[in-house]
């Protein structure tokens, strides 16, 4: 108890004493491997590089106005492109996720010991390795191109909308889901009218937010190859061309903020 | 449910569409179609090339077994271990600078100006990908593990204010009022009144942002930033799976590992 | 100051709202020390943003508030913390810190008394920490000290919410509806703690209200409000029909007035066993 009586009059601390220590402890070791490990990269970084970095920002600043603005009839096909990336990589992820999903999910499953583990793995594979990652290793296999863009984003977004969309089947009402049940329904039937209704919005929720994460992921996974704007990014940055990549960033800008506020109104009708 | 089959005493029911306004929902269903006719019809293929890659996809995937440790081992190790350096810096700098503009940027503590100031860092450094930002730090601050830091905390502070702002919003405001009616001052309603309150939701993200760093940090080596991401690149670069996947197996157990540890603690901590 | 001088005064007190709303529509009132004022009106009546306007948690629009001769609405943010020390306040839904531990929400009350390092290092003074342990025995939760406030029920956090105001040491209690999330039990022992201890510490208090039973049971004296204007101002059993319908509209009234004088008898008497059967707040309900 951090209350203590001594002599006559009763002391209060916050915690114990070897509670309190153990966490002045904790902050002291922190502190210090945040410390370590920052003289780590430090002793890799060239700090000549990181004091001239105002100027060189400066300089590239100048370089980037005003920008190329007639290069943006060059940009179009990518970003349909990209637009694409993000789209048909996001329904291709969905058609996989979905019954992965069900699959996961410790209430749907077919069993918990074998099928669940599998599912889970696939889930967690799919979702520790970022797209770009995906990007460079279906570069390497299917060629460069959209199609491996699309094969990239959809490969990272069966884990993120199968995770949420599993946790949304756990936490379903069970007492709707017996209520069809009781009416004597079979698998099928408790699944379209027990549980699906339940886990509609969520997942048209998820849906468009991972669509969105797309919007922005499909702008890079060109600059390995994949297709899209990014391949353009890259082309021009290796050109030097900076007024060009000026207009780029602005397009990427545009793009986002059109995609974020398409999902948050998509978002704002299905609730 | 027309007239005439009230008439006839049979009344048909068909289940309510999900959009009510007709024009409307054949007008999304004809407008999805077209525009997905189009994304696919405009979207190349080179099949024979896809054909081809065919044998080095099967290719990656015999290589997970068994994966090859051993003979990248030093470079693997080295990247490794500079990416987790990268995630402990970029997360505890990044989350240092957040508090302050979360604070800033919740519409329930801060006045008007600073809101707007505060929301305007946000957007800022949550418009671009991590990529983007990494590959103009690199050119800013040169090769290494210090580009990919800055564009990790930059990253960070973006995610972590915002989703922290929106948890001091939606905090409960009386309990808020009454450590102010004590007549403390402003740190002391922050300490008192605030803090308990999200502490739990800024630990969950705290946790949350360091398994992502720990992921984007595999990627930022790409382009030159730093981490395993560059050991990655060159392995795929050179066709030499085993290692790939080694590298690969190496993130998914650390990323599970993470998930798992920070389970234990969200727990703990409510 | 001397013992009949008047603790809280409030001169022309208006409140708008950003939205338009004319919340106050000039009060003057005045609590002298040591009186326990019940302030009772339908929801919307104002009495909520009356008790705020006291200690500036809501900004008075115009108007002056005086508590024990210092002018509030003058005052700058350091004068504010200093002057809203000296009035304790104790809410509705108890808005404690649910985190916090039992002892810490209590010590909380401090936090106008000592400095930010030592209140963030939970470094209180021992004199303060005596004084919670005597308050905390006084209300019967000295062995809650080290329970989190979520953990313990309604009636236990509003006790712990009556000792959060009271170290404060405050001459001025604002009390914002205590009882309303309280079973008719529970809220009699509230209030009657309540009233307890002002006579103890010789306080005055402003009491927000719902139930008009209770109102008459406790306070010495009632002040109605209606639309941001008093409608009525006296003794306890001055609450005739008639004034009711003017604060509330109409109703009938015969039973609330009639009962009440038989549960306050009562009250004297020991347990309000009619009060458990009446439910005043069902009878009120119609009314909000």
């Amino acid at each position: 108890m951090p209350t203590q009586a001594k002599g006559g009059t009763r002391v209060w601390q916050r915690r114990e004493r070897g509670r309190q220590l153990a966490i002045w402890a904790g902050w002291f070791f922190g502190t210090f491997i945040f410390l370590y490990c920052f003289k780590l990269i430090s002793d890799k970084t060239i700090w000549f590089f990181v004091t001239d970095a105002g100027r060189q920002a400066a300089d590239l600043g100048v370089r980037m106005v005003p920008p190329n603005w007639s290069y943006i009839n060059e940009l179009w096909e990518p970003l349909w492109d990209t637009i694409n990336i993000a789209t048909i990589g996001t329904l291709l992820a969905i058609v996989i996720a979905v019954p992965v999903a069900f699959l996961a999910a410790r209430n749907t499953t077919p069993s918990v010991a074998v099928v669940r583990p599998i599912a889970l793995l696939i889930i967690v594979a799919s979702r520790s390795i970022n797209a770009l990652i995906w990007a460079l290793l279906l570069v390497a296999i299917v060629g460069p191109g959209v199609f491996a863009g699309i094969l990239a984003i959809a490969l990272r977004s069966i884990g993120f909308v199968a995770k949420l969309l599993y946790e949304a089947i756990e936490e379903i009402d069970a007492s709707q889901v017996e209520a069809v049940t009781a009416t004597g329904a079979g698998r099928g039937q408790t699944l379209t009218y027990g549980i699906v209704p339940q886990i509609l919005p969520a997942f048209a929720g998820i849906t468009v937010f991972r669509w969105d994460i797309n919007i922005r992921e499909s702008t890079v996974v060109g600059l390995v190859g994949a297709g899209g704007i990014g391949l353009e990014l890259n082309s021009q940055i290796m050109e030097l061309s900076w007024t060009s990549v000026s207009v780029i960033l602005l397009a990427i800008i545009a793009t986002v903020v059109v995609s974020e506020w398409v999902s948050a109104k998509v978002r704002h009708a299905i609730i | 449910m027309t007239d005439v089959s009230v008439a006839l005493g049979r009344r048909r029911w068909k289940r309510p569409p999900l959009i009510a306004n007709p024009l409307l929902r054949w007008g999304l269903v004809v407008g999805g179609a077209v525009y997905l006719s189009f994304a696919l019809g405009t979207t190349e293929v080179n099949w024979s090339r896809v054909w081809e890659g065919l044998p080095r996809g099967k290719q990656f995937l015999l290589a997970f077994a068994p994966p090859d440790f051993v003979s990248r081992w030093d470079d693997i190790l080295d990247g490794l271990l500079e990416s987790l350096w990268m995630t402990a810096v970029s997360t505890v700098i990044g989350i240092v600078i957040s508090v302050p503009i979360a604070l800033g940027a919740a519409r329930n503590i801060a006045p008007l100006p600073v809101y707007y100031f505060c929301r305007a860092v946000i957007a800022v450094s949550r418009s671009f990908q991590e990529i983007i930002l990494a590959i103009f730090f690199v050119k800013l601050f040169g090769f290494g593990p210090f580009a990919g830091v800055v564009t990790l905390s930059l990253a960070t502070i973006g995610f972590f204010a915002k989703l922290l702002a929106e948890d001091i919003e939606d905090m409960d405001a009386a309990q808020a009022e009454a450590v102010r009616a004590t007549g403390g001052g402003w740190f002391q309603w922050l300490n008192y009144g605030i803090q308990p309150q999200v502490l739990p939701r800024f630990i969950g993200l705290s946790l949350y942002r360091l398994d992502i760093n720990l992921r984007e940090s595999a990627v930022v080596g790409i382009v030159g930033g730093g981490g395993i991401g560059a050991t990655l690149n060159t392995a795929f670069d050179r066709y030499e799976f085993d290692s790939a996947a080694a590298i690969l197996i190496v993130i998914i157990a650390i990323v599970m590992g993470l998930e798992y540890t920070s389970g234990h603690v969200r727990r703990w901590v409510q | 100051m001397d013992a009949n001088a008047s603790m809280l005064r409030l001169e022309r007190l208006v409140k708008r709202y950003p939205t338009g709303d004319l919340a106050l529509k000039g009060v003057d009132l005045e609590v002298p020390r040591g009186q326990v004022m019940a302030l009772i009106g339908p929801s919307g009546a104002g009495k909520s943003t009356l008790i705020r306007c006291v200690n500036r948690l809501v900004e008075p629009t115009s108007g002056r508030i005086y508590l024990g001769g210092e002018e509030l609405t003058r005052l700058g943010m350091s004068g504010l913390r200093r002057a809203r020390r000296r009035m304790g306040m104790i809410f509705q839904e108890y808005a404690l810190v649910e985190r916090l531990t039992v002892m810490e929400n209590v010590l909380s009350g401090r936090l106008g008394y000592v400095g930010f390092w030592r209140s963030f290092l939970r470094k209180f003074p021992q004199s303060d920490i005596d004084e919670a342990f005597r308050l905390l025995e006084r209300v019967g939760l000295d062995q809650m000290v080290d329970k989190r406030a979520d953990a313990l029920s309604g009636g236990q956090r509003q006790r712990v919410g009556i000792c959060r105001a009271l170290i404060q040491n405050p001459q001025l209690l604002l009390v914002d509806e205590p009882t309303a999330s309280l079973d008719p039990k529970t809220s009699r022992q509230i209030m009657r703690l309540i009233c307890e201890l002002c006579a103890e510490r010789d306080l005055a208090a402003v009491i927000n209200i719902h139930d008009v039973m209770l109102a008459q049971m406790f306070a010495q004296r009632i002040v109605g409000l209606r639309l941001g204007e008093v409608v009525y101002d006296g003794p306890a059993d001055g609450l005739t029909a008639e004034v009711l319908t003017d604060i509330y509209g109409e109703e009938d009234w015969s039973a609330t007035i009639q009962k009440d004088e038989g549960a306050a008898a009562e009250e004297d008497a020991g347990e309000p066993a009619a009060a458990e059967t009446l439910r005043p707040d069902e009878r009120m309900a119609g009314l909000t």
